[in-house]
Order: structure tokens, then C-alpha cells, then sequence
């Protein structure tokens, strides 16, 4: 896991030493074709910049200072070191920082959630520089409520579970791991962000494999795994049976082998 | 069989018995019952919670418990007792036995001959026996274990039915489908169609329309679905684009025919050549370029 | 004579056991039979009774089957759920899953009975294989007792396989995908395994209906008979045998000492059944396990992470998941697929080594006697050593299986694990070989009880008072050390 105030400390200072080649600043400049190796946000939704002017310019000085050492003073990337941003949208700016996966104080490193390092007024400055760098998809609008929980645990198992386990505990995928979704700090947004954006390894998923209304379901199912129903009692950590293995040796059979010892005798 | 009690034994045996151990006896008795009519009381009036069921019969047998292992240490006689061991070998009767085995020969000239026709009759009527369990038989092991609905022109359907259209299969998207009018549980049916950039297809390019693939879902480890697809957003910091079985992380890379880079799989995914009809719709081009499912023995012929 | 036994003696007065016992004997005439039962003898070691947890494990396995056996349906009949649980509200399942969800939904009292039958076979493996690991260590699977190891290691096959079996018959997702890895194992026999998988699931994975039949009757008729039966051998053979027994003074290879079964080890049994029982209803009233609901139904074309076995199977998932990719083939022909490594080789590998070591060891040792008299550990330290080893080897590589998560989780990525993994499959078991070896020689040498004193108040408070009034003929020193008139100790080997 990286420390969230390292990440930030070793960004400054990364930042700091790079100021010098930091470009002329005002308006962003016209998007360049994507670099290959980076996605291509085909189901681009073209989307205008977020908030006023002032608001691009304070996240393009917050840029300069946390997230240009790997992905350039200009946002079109640093080769081997972070992805251009132009296209990337303003959905996966906010998924990445509002999750904390972003600053990233080792960009070889995998991004994993933790605290985010910037204030919500921080990340809207940033989301509304990357989004006003080119169109890219904007923050998906997800409505929990019109959400089916049944259609949701279809969808997420047919998509999701390979990865994210069945009820969203989290899992592994060799040279990555895939979050657990059922813990309540995840946001719908989030959900529906990741779904269309595909952070880190995971795939984007296009309204052709997911529809709006199957991110509402696929959010609404999420939602109940954080309070999943455990008509059985305790739950232990519901990542099936390797805990309930753990039980019956370390529980169980210990208590089982008190009794004995208590019953028998010892010599 | 003698048993013996040892004399001096039982006066200590007896002390560490106390009257106080049948009070707790008669104490854990009491208890149970009431934790066994609380079990009652919740099966009939709590619409039987689960948690409360369990607790209530769990204390019960736990005092239970406590009432009888107290009563078998501390109430009843606690005096400890020596038995003889049986002999298991009495040599005289063990004679006896194997003589009489042996009788059974005495009087008979060609035993060798015998014994040796006896044993070519059982050989005989046992694989006489046995054949017929051929008619349980599998038939075409190879035809049943790899049947595949693919045929040249065969739609892909998402699971629901619907076709699926080429064209909103963004770059790094995974989609599972199976063979229009199949029956999807079949091993053969379901394949997962992926979209990489189409420069990066390394085998088989006419297989891949603009980069579109589909490999069957079936892992050639242990027939899990190959329910992880793994795309990187920037490659340069991340691994490069695979399917991944979760069972045991057989990893495939797609970019080269699902050609294994790591886990236990034996055997590349069979790769189902795909084109795109006037409609802009998936069809399959042809079969599977390998047999689907699990290896077996005759898995390799072509 | 103390009040308390002339309360018993007026007790035996007593007109109901009299004519109870008038009853049945004017009937089968088994006094004889019932006078050698209660006089019984039962050695009062502690660790004797791991057998005694399974057994009652095994009771509770047979009630609470039973119980569901009721409502359960074994069909694949396809159903619309229409049942209370949301998420699978209109879900297309079978009939199969669909009696579970109602077992665990709408059946009163049905989630307890479940739970609680999952839990009494996660905890009957666990008290099999403890039990086994006693047997071992003590050698107490020596002649004459080793056709009763025989039969113990044929149970504990049995019960993973039954295990298995009932955790494939609800058709939820993570048992449908572990019949599909079991399926793949059994095409992975050399030759015939084509065959085998095709007529066992009657066609190719997932089969016909008339699988689920063929594992609902194996798991509730054929596998809990055979079961049942070898147990009933496993304890008439330990009846005829008599209990072994620990050295001490006055235990004999000719005698058995210890508490008789009427009254006070009758008692104490039932203690420890009813403890069995209360633990494994308390964990089924109030911990999870496998909630079926959560998981969804089952197709071949669905997977989710993180599916496991139950632990029992979590060895042969880890050398499934530690074999290097490849099948062996000569030419065009597959001789062994993959799986038959990790899923066939390895554990006929090791229930290989536990059926052939009785004779094994008789061979290696040119020890043919018969051994009624326990070792400890450390009388026999080469064994010891290397029944360690061998059970390091079968826990790393079950480790292999189970840790995955949790060492990802710690940073230690997959890859990395599997080559850790196979590392330590070969050195942990040396290292524990070479450790064990000396530490029991150690201990053989200084006669030091590392274990026996760290609880030594309780001892003292609970036997040793009985322990002097058993001496037959007093010995001296430790009274463990040797037994009185024991055979002369083996040489060690």
C-alpha cells in the first residue's frame, strides 16, 4: 500500500525539480494523438470542460505541483513513467482521485485505493484541468434507486466476479489485484467510473457490453454486498471457504481439544 | 478375561469424588432444559432465528456436557481397573485351522491342474462379465468431449441473446458469448471476445477483425471459465493484456493466440476465427483451432 | 464405606434395571456380551479421544443429512426463483439450488441443520486427520493395529470424497466450478479418462440429470454406508484388539489399564459427544458457512475469484496450482494431461505412503512384534522426523492453496508465491526432518517433558493421586520412562 503523505511528499518534490521545463501555462493546448500503448477512449463522450476558466487554471497549478513528474508538465505523458491524460476524461481523473489511487508515488507501482490526498474542491480543480485538456467521458451519472439488485448480481457476475469475486470481496489477478467493492467507502460513482473507465488493468466496459441502466443495477448490487444478508451469523470476512477452513481448525478443534485434555488425563 | 480392582486404589478413588459434584450436575441439568424449551419457545414463537436456534441448542449440549463430564469425573466411581489383554494367536487352533485348509486337497492328484484351470474360468467369466458394462460405454470420446456448435457463419449472442455488434466493442473491452441457438451450458458453446489494438495482434491476424478475438471460455487446465480479462490503461507500468482462468491464474496472453505465460495450463485457449457480417454483427469464420475443454488423452491430433 | 456407596448399593435393589435388564436378556441372552461392554476398559489418555470427535462428528453428520435430505432436491430441472432473496429474484436456476435456497430461506430451522451439517464435516476431517497424526506418532498403527490404520486411512479418502460430493450438490457457483475442475482431474487419468469423465457424468461436463442423481446417491446412501460400515469394522476391531496404551507403571503389553466403560467413561464419552454437538451447533446457529445465496447459480461459462475448496481439498488446489504448464505428451499423444499431477500423482503419492508404511516399517526396523505399548514421539525419532517431513511437505503445499489472498494482501505478489511455494515444498520438509530428528533425541537423552511441565499444576490436581494406587509394581524414576514388564525397547531406526 503507499503511504498517501509520501506519495505526496515524493511528488512535490519530483515536481519541483522538473518546474524548469514547465510550458508557457494558459490555455491548454490542442490534444495530440494518443501515444500508443494507451487506450483509446473510443466511447468518448465529448464533454465540456467542468467549471470556468478559474477553476481549469487552479487545477492545472495543482497539477504542475502533484501529477506532472510522470504524466508531463503538458499532460501528454512521460514515456514509461505516466499516460498522456488528453481524451482520458473526467471520469477517470475523478475515479483515480477520489478513490487515492492517484498521486502515485512509485508510477511502477499498482495504484491501490487509500485516502484520497487532495480535498473534494482539490479534485473538481483537477478533474476540470483533464477534462478541459480533450473530450473524454464524463463523470458517469448513476441512479442507485433505479437499480434492480437482481439484474445487478446477473450482470456483476457475468462481468465482475471473475476478478472481483462474486460478492465483491475483492480477488486476484496475476500482476494485480482486483479491489473489494463491498466495503462502504466505494461510491456508485466510483463503480460506474471504473466500469466505463477500466482503471489500472482492468477492462472498460462500452454502454455495447454494459447499458447505463446495467451500471444502475450493477451499482445497486454493489451497494447490498456492503451489507450483505447473513441470515448465518457471522460472516468472517465473506470470502468463502479458506476462513471457514480457519474456523474448524482454529476454533473447533482447539476448543475440542480442550475438552479432551480436560476430560483426560495427561500422562 | 480377569479384571482386577486395585485395593488401596479405591478409598482415593472415591475421595476425589464430592457431593458438590451432583449439585453441578443437577445445576447443568436444570440448565439444559430450559436452553432446550428456549429452543422450543423460538422454533414456535420467534419464527425460528437462525443465531437464537443455534445458541439455545448449543448451550443446551454445552451444559450437557458439563453435566456429564463432571458426573463421569467427579459423582460416579472413579476407581481405574486393569483388564487382560486377549491372546489374538492361540497356536493350537491356528494349526488346526491350516490343517484343515489344507485337507481340503487330501485324496486329489492334479491339483496344479485343477487350481490352474479354476483360475483361467474365473479370468474368463470375470471379462465375460465386464463386457457388457461396454454398452455404458462412451461411444466417440473425442466427438462428445470437444462438440462445438461452431460452425462458418454462426452468430455470437451475448448471454441474453442478443447479437453482438462489432462495431461497440471499445478497445480492451471482454465480453463472453455464445453460439446463436446453442445451448449455452455446453462446453463448446461459450467463447470471450476481447478487443486489443489491431497492430497488436501477433498470431493469426485474419482470425481478428479490427483486433476483435474470441477464445473459448472453457480453461484448457480445469474447464473454470476464464472469467478475467486484464488490459492495462498504460502498458509501459503494467502487465500486458491477458485472460486469466480463476481458478489456478492460468494466464493467456491474447495478443499470441492465447499462448500460456504463466499457471498450470498445458494448452493455448482454442481460438475461434471470427468475421463481421453485413450487418456489422460477430459470426464465427470457422471451428475452434484446437479441441475445447480440459486436455484427456487423445486431446492432440492435429 | 463411605454414605455414597451405600447409596448405590441400595440403588441396586432397584426393580425398573432389574427387570430391564431380566427384559432383554430373557430375550437375546447377551448378559455375557453386556457384562465384557461395561467392564470395558478405556486408557485415559486425553489424545484417545480425537477418534471419539469424529465419531460424533460423523452422528451429527448422519442426523442433520438426514434432516435435509427432506427438503433437498436433487434435480436440474430448470426453475424462476420466486423466493425471498432479492439479488436472485427471476434468476433462471435448478430445482437443485433452488430446494437449497428454500432449506436455508423458508425452512424452519433448515439454515441451522445446513450449517451445522457443513460445519460437523469441516470439523470431522479436522478430527480424522488429528486423529491419524496421534496413530502415527505414537505408532500406535503397529501390529496388530495396522489393519485398523488400513481402514483409518481408507476413511479418511472416503470422507474427502463425501465432503466433496455434498459440497457439489447444491449447484451454486463455486460448486459447480469445483465438479468442473474434478471432472478435469478424472480426464486426466492416463488412457481412460475420457471415458471415465464421459460415463460418470453421463456425457460431457456439466453432464446429464442424471449426475446430480448419481452424487445425491452417493453422497447420501453409497459413501455415508461404506463409511458407517468401516467405522462399525474400525471400533469391533479396537474392541477384540483392546485400546493401546501409553507406558507406565504397572501397563503391560498384556493388560490394559484404565477407567471401565460403566459408569464414569460412559459419562465422560457422552460429555464429549455432547461437547461435539454443542460446538458444532453453536458455529452452525452462529457463524456463516458457505451462504450458497451469496454465490449465485452455476454455469460453465460464469467464474468468480477467489473460489475455493473446502479445506480438505485445499492441498490438492495448491499442487494443482504449483505444477509448471505443460501435459505431457510424446509425439501427438497426451499421456498425462496437467491436472493428473496435482490432482491424481500427489495424493495417490501420499495415500500411498500412509496405506504401505505399517509394512514399511516392519520391514525397515525387522520389528514383526506385536506392540500393545505406545511410543511417545521421541522413542522413535526417525520416524517421527520423517512423519514430520511428510506432513510439512502435504501442509506448504496446502498453504499453496489457502494463502494466496493473504500474502497478495501483504504485498507478495501471485507469481512470486508460486515459486516461493515450490521452494519450500522441498527445503521445509528437510529442515523440519533434520530439526525434528535432533530434538527428539534431545529430548530422549535428557528425558525432559518441555510440554508436560508448562502444565504441570494441572496435572498434578487431576491424576496423580489415581496414578499410585494403580501400581501393580511400583517403578522407578519417571514412570513414563519405561514400561514395567515391557519387551526391551527397540534399537532406534
Amino acid at each position: 500500500m503507499v503511504c498517501a503523505a509520501g506519495a505526496l511528499y515524493g511528488f512535490a518534490g519530483a515536481a519541483a525539480g522538473q518546474k524548469g521545463t514547465a510550458g508557457g501555462g494558459g490555455a491548454p493546448p490542442p490534444p495530440p494523438p494518443a501515444p500508443a500503448g494507451v487506450r483509446a477512449a473510443a466511447s468518448a463522450t465529448a464533454t465540456a470542460p467542468g467549471g470556468g476558466s478559474a477553476e481549469v487554471a487552479r487545477g492545472r497549478t495543482l497539477f504542475l505541483d502533484g501529477c506532472s513528474s510522470c504524466h508531463g508538465d503538458d499532460a501528454r505523458g512521460v514515456a514509461g513513467q505516466g499516460p498522456s491524460l488528453y481524451g482520458t476524461g473526467a471520469a477517470a481523473a475523478d475515479f483515480y482521485l477520489s478513490t487515492g489511487r492517484m498521486p502515485l508515488a512509485n508510477p511502477h507501482d499498482e495504484p491501490t485505493r487509500s485516502h484520497p490526498d487532495y480535498g473534494r474542491a482539490d479534485i473538481a480543480a483537477l478533474v476540470a484541468y483533464v477534462a478541459a485538456l480533450g473530450p473524454g467521458p464524463a463523470i458517469p451519472a448513476v441512479n442507485v434507486a433505479a437499480g434492480h439488485v437482481n439484474a445487478g448480481m446477473e450482470a456483476f457476475t457475468e462481468h465482475c466476479a471473475g476478478c472481483h469475486q462474486v460478492g465483491a470481496a475483492g480477488g486476484i489477478v496475476t500482476g494485480a489485484t482486483a479491489p473489494a467493492l463491498n466495503n462502504s467507502d466505494v461510491t456508485p460513482t466510483q463503480i460506474a467510473e471504473a466500469i466505463r473507465v477500466g482503471p489500472y488493468v482492468m477492462p472498460a466496459f462500452g454502454r455495447g457490453e454494459i447499458s447505463d441502466q446495467e451500471v444502475n443495477d450493477i451499482a445497486r448490487y454493489v451497494v447490498s454486498t456492503q451489507h450483505p444478508r447473513d441470515s448465518g451469523g457471522w460472516g468472517i470476512g465473506h470470502i468463502g471457504p479458506i476462513p471457514e477452513g480457519m474456523i474448524a481448525w482454529l476454533l473447533a478443534a482447539s476448543a475440542l481439544v480442550l475438552v479432551a485434555r480436560l476430560i483426560g488425563e495427561r500422562n | 478375561m480377569a479384571r482386577g480392582r486395585a485395593g488401596p486404589g479405591e478409598e482415593e478413588a472415591l475421595s476425589s469424588r464430592s457431593p458438590r459434584g451432583e449439585l453441578v450436575v443437577a445445576g447443568a441439568l436444570v440448565a439444559a432444559s430450559g436452553c432446550a424449551l428456549a429452543f422450543v419457545l423460538v422454533y414456535a414463537f420467534d419464527g425460528a432465528d437462525t443465531q437464537l436456534l443455534g445458541l439455545s441448542i448449543g448451550l443446551c449440549l454445552a451444559f450437557l456436557s458439563v453435566a456429564a463430564v463432571v458426573a463421569g469425573t467427579r459423582v460416579v466411581d472413579q476407581s481405574k481397573a486393569v483388564e487382560e489383554r486377549p491372546r489374538l494367536v492361540k497356536e493350537p487352533l491356528e494349526r488346526e485351522v491350516t490343517e484343515l485348509a489344507l485337507a481340503a486337497g487330501d485324496g486329489v492328484s492334479r491339483r496344479r491342474l485343477l487350481a490352474g484351470a479354476a483360475g483361467v474360468a474365473g479370468a474368463s467369466v470375470t471379462a465375460a462379465a465386464a463386457v457388457p458394462l461396454a454398452s455404458l460405454g462412451p461411444g466417440n470420446v473425442a466427438a462428445k468431449l470437444e462438440a462445438s456448435p461452431w460452425r462458418r457463419g454462426v452468430r455470437l449472442v451475448d448471454v441474453h441473446g442478443a447479437p453482438v455488434s462489432a462495431g461497440e466493442l471499445e478497445i480492451g473491452s471482454y465480453l463472453t458469448a455464445v453460439a446463436e441457438g446453442a445451448d449455452p451450458r455446453s462446453l463448446g458453446a461459450s467463447v470471450v471476445v476481447v478487443r486489443i489494438a489491431a497492430a497488436e495482434v501477433q498470431s493469426h491476424p485474419e482470425w481478428a477483425p479490427e483486433g476483435i478475438m474470441a477464445y473459448s471460455k472453457i480453461c484448457t487446465h480445469a474447464a473454470c471459465a476464464v472469467a478475467l480479462f486484464r488490459y492495462p490503461t498504460y502498458e509501459p507500468t503494467a502487465d500486458p493484456p491477458a485472460l486469466v482462468c480463476p481458478c489456478h491464474y492460468s494466464t493467456f496472453d491474447v495478443r499470441k493466440g492465447a499462448e500460456v505465460i504463466f499457471g498450470p495450463a498445458g494448452r493455448p485457449l482454442p481460438q475461434l476465427p471470427l468475421s463481421i457480417d453485413a450487418q456489422g454483427m460477430l459470426v464465427a469464420a470457422g471451428g475452434y483451432s484446437a479441441p475445447i475443454g480440459p486436455a484427456w488423452w487423445g486431446v492432440r491430433r492435429t | 464405606m463411605s454414605p455414597v456407596r451405600r447409596k448405590g448399593e441400595q440403588r441396586r435393589q432397584a426393580p425398573a434395571t432389574t427387570d430391564a435388564v431380566r427384559f432383554v436378556d430373557e430375550r437375546l441372552g447377551i448378559s455375557p456380551l453386556l457384562r465384557a461392554a461395561m467392564k470395558y476398559i478405556f486408557p485415559d489418555h486425553w489424545s484417545f479421544l480425537f477418534g471419539e470427535i469424529a465419531l460424533y462428528s460423523f452422528l451429527a453428520l448422519v442426523a442433520t443429512g438426514v434432516y435435509l435430505a427432506l427438503f433437498f432436491d436433487p434435480s436440474v430441472a430448470p426453475v424462476v426463483y420466486g423466493g425471498s432473496y432479492a439479488p436472485l429474484q427471476g434468476a433462471h436456476i435448478t430445482q437443485a439450488y433452488n430446494s437449497t435456497l428454500d432449506i436455508v430461506f423458508n425452512v424452519p430451522a433448515g439454515l441451522l441443520i445446513r450449517q451445522t451439517h457443513h460445519w460437523a464435516a469441516l470439523v470431522f476431517v479436522v478430527a480424522i486427520v488429528i486423529h491419524l497424526m496421534r496413530v502415527f506418532f505414537t505408532g500406535a498403527f503397529r501390529k496388530p493395529r495396522d489393519v485398523n490404520w488400513l481402514i483409518g486411512v481408507t476413511l479418511v479418502t472416503l470422507a474427502i470424497v463425501e465432503g466433496f460430493a455434498g459440497y457439489s450438490l447444491p449447484d451454486d457457483l463455486l460448486s459447480g466450478m469445483g465438479l468442473a475442475i474434478g471432472y478435469s482431474v478424472l480426464l486426466a487419468v492416463p488412457v481412460v479418462g475420457g471415458q471415465l469423465g464421459l460415463l460418470l457424468w453421463d456425457g460431457p461436463f456439466p453432464g446429464s440429470g442424471a449426475f446430480v442423481d448419481r452424487l445425491f446417491i452417493a453422497h447420501v446412501f453409497i459413501l455415508p454406508a461404506v463409511l458407517a460400515t468401516l467405522i462399525a469394522v474400525h471400533l469391533a476391531i479396537i474392541m477384540r484388539q483392546k485400546h493401546s496404551q501409553f507406558p507406565g507403571p504397572g501397563r503391560t503389553e498384556e493388560n490394559v489399564v484404565g477407567t471401565p466403560l460403566w459408569p464414569a467413561y460412559m459419562l465422560r464419552a457422552l460429555g464429549m459427544m455432547t461437547a461435539t454437538l454443542a460446538m458444532l451447533f453453536l458455529l452452525g446457529g452462529l457463524v456463516q458457512v458457505n451462504p450458497i445465496w451469496q454465490y449465485g447459480p452455476y454455469e460453465p461459462y460464469l467464474g468468480t475469484n477467489g473460489a475455493q475448496p473446502d479445506w480438505y481439498m485445499g492441498w490438492l488446489i495448491g499442487a494443482l496450482r504449483l505444477m509448471p504448464g505443460f501435459d505431457l505428451t510424446i509425439g501427438r499423444a497426451t499421456i498425462a494431461p496437467n491436472p493428473f499431477f496435482g490432482g491424481i500423482l500427489f495424493p495417490a503419492v501420499v495415500f500411498g505412503v500412509l496405506y504401505l508404511w505399517p509394512a514399511a516399517e516392519r520391514r525397515i526396523t525387522k520389528d514383526f512384534a506385536r506392540h500393545d505399548l505406545l511410543q511417545r514421539p521421541r522413542d522413535a525419532p526417525a520416524r517421527t522426523a520423517l512423519g514430520a517431513a511428510f506432513f510439512t511437505w502435504i501442509f506448504t503445499i496446502f498453504m499453496a492453496g489457502a494463502a494466496d489472498r493473504l500474502l497478495v494482501s501483504i504485498g507478495f505478489p501471485y507469481a512470486g508465491q508460486v515459486w516461493f511455494f515450490r521452494v519450500l515444498a522441498v527445503v521445509a520438509p528437510m529442515v523440519v526432518f533434520a530439526f525434528t530428528l535432533r530434538l527428539c533425541r534431545e529430548l530422549a537423552a535428557s528425558e525432559a517433558t518441555p510440554l508436560r511441565e508448562w502444565e504441570g499444576a494441572v496435572v498434578a490436581q487431576a491424576g496423580d493421586g489415581r496414578y499410585q494406587a494403580l501400581e501393580v509394581a511400583p517403578a522407578e524414576g519417571h514412570p513414563e520412562r519405561e514400561p514395567v514388564h515391557g519387551p526391551p525397547r527397540r534399537p532406534e531406526w
